[in-house]
């Protein structure tokens, strides 16, 4: 959004979530009238991540986001591919 | 795991790109089943976040008319398309996507750099 829409990357923020949650409410519902979810994974996921995105604020202040980005650039590519031929 | 895939978004970065192949790879969940737990498990916390953009008035409402609809129909699309293809091609897939993803993190390095 910030490339295509020339927001400011603050508002962009705030405008795609606004956007986007409304889509995920829709697509999870089709998800779970299909039989394509699981209560329990859910639950534990969630729980985690409320935990995760509070130890991730705080170390996202030390760690210089060129280092973030290059650490996870790689673990992405290397899953995908173990991925794709697994 | 879940505290893991926290830690990414935290970090700005989606975490539905780590905690997708870590369910499927690691607790061998089918690739639709991992997709609708990272979808349904970031509602909550998008709702609180979505509050305190309303109260700082962050949200451009002109935006939001022009891009709901055409989203409306692209996430219903996609989510009946998910639901039918096959788990093995999904993940197929889905792992393109990732590696992707994985490149565009350099080069947005790269475009960082070039800013500066």
């Amino acid at each position: 959004m910030t490339f295509l829409l020339d927001l400011h990357d603050h508002k962009a923020h705030a405008t795609a979530i606004s956007i986007i949650l409304p889509l995920t409410i829709i697509s999870s519902l089709i998800y779970i009238k299909s039989g394509n979810a699981s209560l329990k994974v859910t639950i534990i996921v969630t729980i985690g991540s409320m935990i995760g995105a509070y130890i991730g604020s705080k170390i996202l202040n030390r760690i210089p986001v060129n280092v973030i980005r290059k650490v996870f650039g790689t673990i992405m590519i290397i899953t995908a591919i173990g991925m794709m031929f697994n | 795991m879940g505290i893991l895939s926290g830690v990414m978004s935290g970090l700005g970065i989606g975490g539905g790109t780590i905690l997708i192949p870590s369910l499927v790879i690691l607790t061998k969940t089918s690739q639709q089943i991992a997709q609708s737990v990272n979808l349904i498990s970031f509602i909550p916390s998008s709702i609180v976040a979505l509050i305190v953009h309303l109260k700082n008035n962050n949200i451009e409402k002109s935006m939001i008319k022009k891009l709901i609809l055409p989203g409306i129909i692209a996430t219903c699309i996609g989510a009946l398309l998910a639901i039918k293809i096959n788990s093995d091609i999904l993940k197929k897939i889905f792992s393109l996507f990732l590696f992707v993803m994985g490149l565009y993190e350099f080069i947005s390095i790269k475009n960082i750099k070039n800013k500066k």
